[in-house]
């Protein structure tokens, strides 16, 4: 149990970028190639500049930098990061198909990696072929292979058309091969990058629940994924990277929130010029979104709510005008309005001055996923007096909603929770 | 947990720097892959063909009708005494499998490029296997080559246990240009064109269509440096008995075949570790 299955000490990983290829030809790319003992050498010696005149150091990257943890044997850990935080360069050190620039790794067991699914899948051979192809490809052994073979074609669902080329397949039983032929692997230590993320709604949940059900064989797994809920429902501890390094190694629960609160790159406040409608008597000066009381922000746990707060200017006193916002998923089709005025029990006098709304949308509502709002304020079927469409964009994050192994928008944008009775017991069938 | 084993697979990963060692076991830890590989290469070459494995007989048949006819018949090349379809096809078995094993594995990177940035196994399975992958080909065609040699009443000489020498030593030479070629081609895809020019230059730098004897005298040691002219040279002496015991010559093909390689090993090796960042 004490055991320890990784050890990462210092790791780090320096890309060079738009610095390869710019040799002139071939041969004094050739010889560059060759020489390039020496190049690094004098790289050292003359670290100024180098034969194209940029500073050498300029153009580095670190995708990950400093990254030190341990797992325990039989953990799960997740790790969470926006795109380019380095999630993916990590598993690919750990699993060897990328050497880091500094520190090291130990890994105490076998690896399976498992950063895509059908790696090596080949149109032309067919279902069967491919099974033990792509199991090879995986480092599972012949005989290993040959044991699992039905499981593999019973969990994929496939059996009838395991003499087609895969090139026939439909996309769907294709990942449903791919993926069993993965999650027969049963090495000590898992490394699973984001295959989730293909595949319908059913399937995905059939995935999940093979890798809860790995985990609970005592495997050690590292799961990389997008997916909050699933997140949170497999991985008891999860780790966040932010731009290389690790931010955080704590609780999932604890992670996913941190991680849901770091600043998003959709702004969650704007503020407008007025001076754009400047005969209206009542305009928009600047719309926020935030969860609960807290500061803007864009990415909105599901669990938590939200708030819209809406900042109005009425140039004179107004009477019969509403205010709404709206709400549309990225397709464009609007979800809801909610008016100021059934709120207000009708249309009330509006002074001149600033004016401070907020609009309380409760958690548990809208899915996860991305949406855009609107603003409009207007006298019901007479006139409209100020209309933001797409103000502002924002997305809610899974959090552990009641849907949250159905990933995508199959299910709708609403999130409900009604009542279901049985009528009497179960009757026998005639 | 886990109950785990007192002997366990520990892995460390680090940065190398420099030249590293070329861990030839790792192949043999993963020669299931390597079958596998050999056997996806050889029937995904035969795949939505009508022909199949007939190909196999076809290709040298074809290019040796060819040859007879431009260089035989035409141009009137001498062939050694012997009737020139065979004196040529005794040459293009060896040279078809060179030239299909190092195309093979010059390229093997490349068209494995979905397997390099997704899963880790030795590199160097993806060349060899591509190398490999031409021997059942030459296996097939050479059926041809002794139903003519039976045509032509030509009985092979004693020396034809030595085939397979010449054989590992095409081989070689083919792997190891193959690896050279291989990481290259990941690095620049000019390889990828200027490979053909390569393998027909080569082919023209060995006495296929030509016997060597019209190779002069003073220039047969820079000549020799070919591996390949050993390889066919060993063929027809083995096969046909021409051109005689290349005997000690053939010290100068095996030590340019075995340098190939072993730079071809090393050169690959150092440039293995970042395979998957080049991509």
């Amino acid at each position: 149990m004490g055991d320890l299955a990784i050890r990462v000490h210092d790791l780090g990983k320096c890309y060079r970028i738009g610095h390869r290829r710019r040799y002139k030809s071939f041969g004094e790319a050739l010889t560059a190639t060759l020489c390039s003992p020496l190049k690094s050498a004098r790289a050292h010696l003359s670290p100024v500049a180098n034969s194209n005149g940029v500073h050498e150091h300029d153009d580095t990257l670190w995708a990950i930098k400093d990254v030190s943890f341990e797992v325990k044997c039989g953990e799960i850990i997740g790790i969470i990061g926006r795109n380019g935080s380095g999630k993916s360069t990590l598993l690919k050190i750990l699993s060897r198909i990328t050497a880091p620039t500094e520190g090291y790794a130990q890994i105490m067991g076998r690896v399976g990696s498992l950063l895509e699914v059908g790696t090596g899948f080949h149109g032309d051979l067919t279902g069967r072929e491919n099974v033990y192809l792509n199991g090879a490809i995986l480092g599972m052994k012949n005989a290993e292979i040959r044991r699992k073979f039905d499981e593999i074609v019973a969990f994929a669902e496939t059996e009838r058309f395991l003499d087609t080329p895969v090139k026939h397949y439909s996309s769907g039983m294709y990942l449903r091969l791919a993926f069993a032929v993965a999650a027969h692997l049963e090495p000590e230590i898992l490394l699973v990058d984001e295959v989730l993320a293909v595949g319908d709604a059913a399937f995905q949940q059939k995935c999940l629940g093979k890798i809860g059900q790995v985990a609970n064989e005592g495997r050690t797994v590292l799961f990389v994924s997008h997916n909050m809920g699933a997140m949170v429902q497999l991985c008891p501890r999860a780790l966040l990277l932010s731009a290389g390094k690790i931010v955080l190694m704590d609780k999932t629960e604890a992670v996913v929130s941190s991680y849901l609160s770091e600043s998003s790159p959709l702004i969650p406040d704007v503020s407008l010029d007025t001076s754009s409608n400047p005969n209206s008597p009542m305009v928009l000066t600047r719309c926020q979104i935030a969860a609960g009381n807290e500061s803007p922000r864009s990415a909105i746990s599901v669990a938590s709510g939200f708030q819209v707060r809406l900042s109005v200017l009425a140039r004179q006193e107004i009477l019969g005008a509403d205010i709404c916002i709206r709400v549309s998923n990225m397709l464009g089709t609007p979800l809801f309005t909610a008016n100021l005025s059934s709120s207000m029990k009708g249309l009330a006098k509006i002074k001149s001055g600033v004016h401070l709304f907020t609009v309380d949308v409760p958690g548990h509502f809208l899915a996860p996923d991305t949406y855009s709002l609107h603003v409009g304020i207007h006298r019901p079927n007479i006139e409209l007096l100020d209309v933001h469409d797409a103000i502002l964009t924002f997305t809610i994050e899974e959090s552990g909603s009641a849907m949250w192994q159905y990933c995508g928008r199959d299910y709708g944008n609403i999130l409900v929770d009604f009542l279901w009775s049985q009528e009497g017991e179960a009757v026998a069938p005639r | 947990m886990t109950s785990r084993a007192p002997g366990i697979h520990t892995t460390l990963i680090e940065s190398i720097q420099g030249w590293e060692p070329l861990k030839l076991k790792d192949i043999w830890e993963y020669r299931e892959l390597l079958f596998f590989l050999v056997w996806r290469d050889i029937k995904v070459s035969y795949a939505r063909t009508a022909l199949g494995v007939a190909w196999a007989v076809l290709k040298p048949v074809a290019t040796m009708v060819m040859f007879s006819i431009v260089f035989g018949w035409l141009v009137k090349v001498p062939s050694d005494g012997v009737p020139y379809p065979i004196f040529v096809l005794t040459a293009l078995l060896p040279w078809q499998l060179f030239a299909r094993s190092m195309a093979g594995s010059s390229t093997a990177l490349v068209a494995n490029e979905n397997l390099i940035t997704k899963v880790y196994f030795p590199r160097l399975v993806m060349p060899f296997s591509a190398a490999v992958a031409g021997i059942l080909d030459i296996a097939i065609a050479s059926v041809v080559l002794l139903g003519m040699m039976w045509f032509y009443h030509i009985v092979p000489t004693t020396a034809v246990w030595t085939l397979p020498f010449f054989m590992m030593l095409a081989m070689m030479t083919a792997l190891g240009v193959g690896l050279w070629l291989s990481a290259l081609n990941l690095l620049y895809r000019d390889v990828g064109h200027a490979s053909p020019f390569l393998t027909q230059l080569w082919m023209f730098a060995t006495p296929i269509i030509y016997p060597s004897s019209l190779v002069s005298e003073s220039l047969r040691v820079v000549y020799w440096l070919n591996p390949m002219v050993g390889v066919v040279e060993g063929f027809r002496w083995a096969l046909l008995g021409t051109g005689g015991n290349p005997g000690l010559m053939l010290a100068l093909p095996v030590f340019v075949a075995l340098a190939l390689l072993l730079s071809g090993l090393y050169f690959f090796r150092r440039l293995e570790r970042t395979f998957a960042d080049m991509v």
